[in-house]
Protein backbone atom coordinates (compact mmCIF):
# COMPACT_ATOMS: atom_id res chain seq x y z
CA UNK A 1 0.00 0.00 0.00
CA UNK A 2 1.31 3.94 -1.15
CA UNK A 3 2.59 5.69 1.99
CA UNK A 4 2.31 9.02 0.61
CA UNK A 5 -1.15 10.47 -1.15
CA UNK A 6 -1.07 9.94 -4.94
CA UNK A 7 -2.84 12.44 -7.24
CA UNK A 8 -4.22 12.01 -10.73
CA UNK A 9 -6.33 14.56 -12.74
CA UNK A 10 -8.04 13.50 -16.36
CA UNK A 11 -10.18 15.83 -18.54
CA UNK A 12 -12.25 14.08 -20.73
CA UNK A 13 -15.20 15.32 -23.24
CA UNK A 14 -18.26 13.92 -23.09
CA UNK A 15 -18.37 10.84 -24.88
CA UNK A 16 -19.25 7.20 -23.28
CA UNK A 17 -16.46 5.91 -24.46
CA UNK A 18 -14.50 7.81 -22.73
CA UNK A 19 -15.60 6.44 -19.24
CA UNK A 20 -12.79 2.99 -20.28
CA UNK A 21 -9.59 5.57 -20.30
CA UNK A 22 -10.84 6.97 -16.86
CA UNK A 23 -11.31 3.21 -15.65
CA UNK A 24 -7.75 2.12 -17.16
CA UNK A 25 -6.19 5.19 -15.31
CA UNK A 26 -8.11 3.64 -11.86
CA UNK A 27 -7.21 0.49 -12.42
CA UNK A 28 -3.46 0.93 -12.59
CA UNK A 29 -3.81 3.49 -9.50
CA UNK A 30 -5.49 1.04 -7.68
CA UNK A 31 -2.81 -1.51 -8.81
CA UNK A 32 -0.85 -0.22 -6.25
CA UNK A 33 -2.84 -1.40 -3.22
CA UNK A 34 -3.82 -5.19 -1.81
CA UNK A 35 -7.26 -5.36 -2.88
CA UNK A 36 -8.95 -8.09 -4.35
CA UNK A 37 -10.73 -8.79 -7.72
CA UNK A 38 -14.28 -8.27 -6.38
CA UNK A 39 -13.22 -5.34 -4.35
CA UNK A 40 -11.90 -3.27 -7.26
CA UNK A 41 -15.01 -4.25 -9.32
CA UNK A 42 -17.38 -2.53 -7.12
CA UNK A 43 -14.80 0.32 -6.93
CA UNK A 44 -14.85 0.38 -10.47
CA UNK A 45 -18.56 0.82 -11.18
CA UNK A 46 -19.40 3.08 -8.62
CA UNK A 47 -16.71 5.23 -10.60
CA UNK A 48 -18.38 4.48 -13.45
CA UNK A 49 -21.92 5.52 -12.44
CA UNK A 50 -20.40 8.64 -11.54
CA UNK A 51 -19.15 9.65 -14.38
CA UNK A 52 -22.10 8.03 -16.95
CA UNK A 53 -24.13 10.37 -14.81
CA UNK A 54 -21.60 13.52 -15.17
CA UNK A 55 -22.50 13.07 -19.08
CA UNK A 56 -25.56 12.05 -19.26
CA UNK A 57 -27.34 13.94 -16.72
CA UNK A 58 -24.85 16.83 -16.35
CA UNK A 59 -23.39 17.67 -19.87
CA UNK A 60 -26.57 16.35 -21.61
CA UNK A 61 -24.20 14.22 -24.51
CA UNK A 62 -22.85 17.36 -25.42
CA UNK A 63 -19.60 16.47 -26.19
CA UNK A 64 -17.84 19.21 -26.38
CA UNK A 65 -18.77 19.90 -22.75
CA UNK A 66 -15.91 18.44 -20.20
CA UNK A 67 -15.75 15.99 -17.58
CA UNK A 68 -13.08 16.80 -14.83
CA UNK A 69 -11.87 13.53 -12.67
CA UNK A 70 -9.56 14.06 -9.80
CA UNK A 71 -8.12 10.45 -8.54
CA UNK A 72 -6.84 10.73 -4.92
CA UNK A 73 -5.40 7.83 -3.40
CA UNK A 74 -3.96 7.95 0.36
CA UNK A 75 -2.78 5.52 2.38
CA UNK A 76 -6.04 4.22 3.55
CA UNK A 77 -8.67 6.19 1.63
CA UNK A 78 -9.76 6.64 -2.05
CA UNK A 79 -11.49 9.85 -3.39
CA UNK A 80 -12.89 10.80 -6.65
CA UNK A 81 -14.34 14.03 -7.65
CA UNK A 82 -16.30 13.94 -10.87
CA UNK A 83 -17.52 17.64 -11.95
CA UNK A 84 -19.74 18.21 -14.95
CA UNK A 85 -20.51 21.08 -16.47
CA UNK A 86 -24.51 20.86 -15.94
CA UNK A 87 -27.19 22.75 -14.07
CA UNK A 88 -26.81 20.06 -11.05
CA UNK A 89 -29.90 18.82 -9.62
CA UNK A 90 -31.45 17.42 -6.21
CA UNK A 91 -30.25 14.25 -4.68
CA UNK A 92 -33.66 14.69 -2.25
CA UNK A 93 -35.65 14.52 -4.89
CA UNK A 94 -34.57 11.22 -6.70
CA UNK A 95 -37.02 8.55 -6.19
CA UNK A 96 -36.13 5.40 -4.30
CA UNK A 97 -34.99 2.25 -6.90
CA UNK A 98 -35.84 -0.23 -4.33
CA UNK A 99 -39.85 1.51 -4.13
CA UNK A 100 -41.93 -1.19 -5.58
CA UNK A 101 -43.87 1.09 -8.19
CA UNK A 102 -39.93 1.86 -9.58
CA UNK A 103 -38.51 -1.63 -9.17
CA UNK A 104 -39.26 -2.26 -13.23
CA UNK A 105 -38.56 1.47 -14.24
CA UNK A 106 -35.46 1.33 -16.68
CA UNK A 107 -33.32 4.60 -15.12
CA UNK A 108 -32.44 5.79 -11.67
CA UNK A 109 -30.17 3.59 -10.19
CA UNK A 110 -27.27 5.13 -11.36
CA UNK A 111 -26.39 6.81 -7.79
CA UNK A 112 -27.58 3.49 -5.81
CA UNK A 113 -24.91 2.29 -7.18
CA UNK A 114 -22.78 4.82 -6.17
CA UNK A 115 -23.89 4.84 -2.26
CA UNK A 116 -24.12 0.85 -2.43
CA UNK A 117 -20.53 0.72 -3.38
CA UNK A 118 -18.71 3.82 -1.73
CA UNK A 119 -18.54 4.16 1.94
CA UNK A 120 -19.41 8.68 1.12
CA UNK A 121 -20.99 10.62 -1.45
CA UNK A 122 -20.74 14.22 -1.60
CA UNK A 123 -22.74 16.67 -4.45
CA UNK A 124 -21.59 20.20 -4.64
CA UNK A 125 -23.70 22.56 -6.79
CA UNK A 126 -21.91 25.64 -7.49
CA UNK A 127 -24.21 27.90 -9.89
CA UNK A 128 -22.64 28.58 -13.48
CA UNK A 129 -19.97 26.14 -12.51
CA UNK A 130 -20.88 22.70 -13.15
CA UNK A 131 -22.15 19.78 -10.86
CA UNK A 132 -19.22 17.69 -8.57
CA UNK A 133 -19.47 14.19 -7.29
CA UNK A 134 -17.28 13.04 -4.53
CA UNK A 135 -17.00 9.43 -3.87
CA UNK A 136 -14.93 7.78 -1.00
CA UNK A 137 -14.31 4.49 -0.04
CA UNK A 138 -11.67 3.18 2.72
CA UNK A 139 -9.28 1.20 1.18
CA UNK A 140 -7.94 -0.22 4.52
CA UNK A 141 -11.27 -1.21 6.25
CA UNK A 142 -10.70 -4.73 7.22
CA UNK A 143 -7.25 -6.56 8.81
CA UNK A 144 -7.09 -7.58 5.01
CA UNK A 145 -7.60 -4.32 3.66
CA UNK A 146 -10.22 -6.30 1.78
CA UNK A 147 -13.18 -4.10 0.64
CA UNK A 148 -16.65 -5.12 1.67
CA UNK A 149 -18.48 -6.35 -1.23
CA UNK A 150 -21.77 -4.96 -1.28
CA UNK A 151 -24.93 -7.17 0.16
CA UNK A 152 -28.60 -8.09 -0.28
CA UNK A 153 -29.29 -7.13 3.15
CA UNK A 154 -27.60 -3.13 2.76
CA UNK A 155 -30.36 -0.88 1.64
CA UNK A 156 -29.42 2.45 1.17
CA UNK A 157 -31.66 5.11 0.25
CA UNK A 158 -31.30 7.39 -2.42
CA UNK A 159 -31.18 10.50 0.08
CA UNK A 160 -28.24 8.98 1.69
CA UNK A 161 -24.82 10.52 1.46
CA UNK B 1 -20.59 -6.38 -25.83
CA UNK B 2 -20.93 -9.21 -28.50
CA UNK B 3 -24.37 -10.70 -29.13
CA UNK B 4 -24.93 -14.34 -30.44
CA UNK B 5 -28.18 -15.19 -31.15
CA UNK B 6 -29.74 -19.19 -31.83
CA UNK B 7 -32.77 -20.91 -31.66
CA UNK B 8 -33.40 -24.02 -29.69
CA UNK B 9 -36.80 -25.48 -29.09
CA UNK B 10 -38.44 -22.74 -30.24
CA UNK B 11 -36.32 -20.45 -28.19
CA UNK B 12 -34.59 -17.48 -28.65
CA UNK B 13 -31.00 -17.44 -27.12
CA UNK B 14 -29.12 -14.33 -27.12
CA UNK B 15 -25.68 -15.33 -25.65
CA UNK B 16 -23.84 -12.01 -24.50
CA UNK B 17 -20.52 -11.83 -23.91
CA UNK B 18 -18.53 -8.74 -22.07
CA UNK B 19 -19.60 -5.42 -20.50
CA UNK B 20 -23.13 -4.20 -20.63
CA UNK B 21 -22.89 -0.95 -19.96
CA UNK B 22 -23.61 2.59 -21.10
CA UNK B 23 -23.39 3.87 -24.51
CA UNK B 24 -22.61 0.37 -25.81
CA UNK B 25 -23.52 -3.15 -24.21
CA UNK B 26 -26.75 -2.16 -23.25
CA UNK B 27 -27.50 -0.34 -27.14
CA UNK B 28 -26.51 -4.06 -28.32
CA UNK B 29 -28.88 -5.51 -25.79
CA UNK B 30 -31.62 -3.49 -26.80
CA UNK B 31 -31.36 -4.04 -30.46
CA UNK B 32 -31.35 -7.92 -29.56
CA UNK B 33 -34.37 -8.12 -28.13
CA UNK B 34 -35.89 -5.26 -30.85
CA UNK B 35 -34.81 -7.64 -33.74
CA UNK B 36 -35.96 -11.11 -31.95
CA UNK B 37 -39.11 -9.49 -31.62
CA UNK B 38 -39.53 -8.17 -34.86
CA UNK B 39 -38.89 -12.16 -36.34
CA UNK B 40 -41.81 -12.75 -34.28
CA UNK B 41 -39.79 -14.37 -31.16
CA UNK B 42 -41.94 -14.99 -28.12
CA UNK B 43 -39.83 -16.91 -26.10
CA UNK B 44 -36.53 -15.35 -25.11
CA UNK B 45 -33.76 -16.66 -23.28
CA UNK B 46 -31.01 -14.22 -22.19
CA UNK B 47 -27.62 -16.00 -21.38
CA UNK B 48 -25.62 -13.63 -18.78
CA UNK B 49 -23.08 -16.04 -18.52
CA UNK B 50 -19.68 -14.51 -20.03
CA UNK B 51 -21.26 -11.42 -19.10
CA UNK B 52 -17.89 -9.38 -17.16
CA UNK B 53 -19.42 -6.23 -15.35
CA UNK B 54 -22.89 -4.82 -15.71
CA UNK B 55 -23.80 -1.14 -15.00
CA UNK B 56 -27.06 0.61 -14.16
CA UNK B 57 -27.82 1.66 -17.47
CA UNK B 58 -27.20 -2.27 -18.42
CA UNK B 59 -29.64 -3.28 -15.57
CA UNK B 60 -32.35 -0.58 -17.09
CA UNK B 61 -31.86 -2.35 -19.98
CA UNK B 62 -32.54 -5.87 -18.81
CA UNK B 63 -35.28 -4.62 -17.17
CA UNK B 64 -36.71 -3.25 -20.67
CA UNK B 65 -36.49 -6.34 -22.40
CA UNK B 66 -38.10 -7.82 -19.46
CA UNK B 67 -41.30 -5.04 -20.06
CA UNK B 68 -41.23 -4.90 -23.53
CA UNK B 69 -41.36 -8.94 -23.90
CA UNK B 70 -43.50 -9.45 -21.43
CA UNK B 71 -46.14 -6.38 -22.70
CA UNK B 72 -46.38 -8.02 -25.98
CA UNK B 73 -47.66 -11.45 -24.66
CA UNK B 74 -43.84 -12.81 -24.67
CA UNK B 75 -41.63 -14.31 -21.71
CA UNK B 76 -38.14 -13.63 -21.23
CA UNK B 77 -35.45 -15.23 -18.91
CA UNK B 78 -32.19 -15.15 -18.15
CA UNK B 79 -29.36 -17.81 -17.61
CA UNK B 80 -26.38 -18.12 -15.88
CA UNK B 81 -26.11 -15.65 -13.61
CA UNK B 82 -22.18 -14.54 -12.81
CA UNK B 83 -21.68 -13.82 -9.33
CA UNK B 84 -21.23 -10.35 -9.83
CA UNK B 85 -24.35 -9.87 -11.29
CA UNK B 86 -26.70 -11.98 -9.54
CA UNK B 87 -25.53 -9.38 -6.84
CA UNK B 88 -26.61 -6.66 -8.71
CA UNK B 89 -30.40 -8.33 -9.22
CA UNK B 90 -30.26 -8.72 -5.28
CA UNK B 91 -28.95 -5.48 -4.58
CA UNK B 92 -31.38 -3.88 -6.49
CA UNK B 93 -34.51 -6.64 -5.91
CA UNK B 94 -34.36 -7.51 -9.36
CA UNK B 95 -33.80 -11.26 -8.98
CA UNK B 96 -37.44 -11.89 -7.58
CA UNK B 97 -38.76 -10.01 -10.97
CA UNK B 98 -36.59 -12.18 -13.17
CA UNK B 99 -37.19 -16.18 -13.79
CA UNK B 100 -33.48 -17.08 -13.13
CA UNK B 101 -31.75 -20.46 -14.19
CA UNK B 102 -28.17 -21.92 -14.19
CA UNK B 103 -28.73 -24.36 -16.87
CA UNK B 104 -29.57 -24.01 -20.69
CA UNK B 105 -31.75 -27.26 -20.81
CA UNK B 106 -33.22 -26.75 -17.49
CA UNK B 107 -34.65 -23.18 -18.37
CA UNK B 108 -35.91 -24.35 -22.02
CA UNK B 109 -38.02 -27.19 -20.48
CA UNK B 110 -39.65 -23.94 -18.42
CA UNK B 111 -40.88 -22.18 -21.04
Amino acid sequence: MPADSLPFHLTIGSRFENIELVQAVLADALGAYDLDAESRHWIDLAVREAIANAIQHGNRLEPDKRVEIDLELGPEELVVRVRDEGEGFDPGELNDPLAPENRLRPNGRGIFYMQKFMDQIDYDFRPGRGTQVTLRKRLSGGADGEVAAPTAAERPKPDES
Amino acid sequence: MRVNVRQREGVTILDLKGKITIGVGDVALREAIHEALSAGAKKILVNLGDVSTIDSSGVGELVSAYTTVTNRGGKLKLLDLPPKVADILQITQLITVFDVFEGEDEALKSF
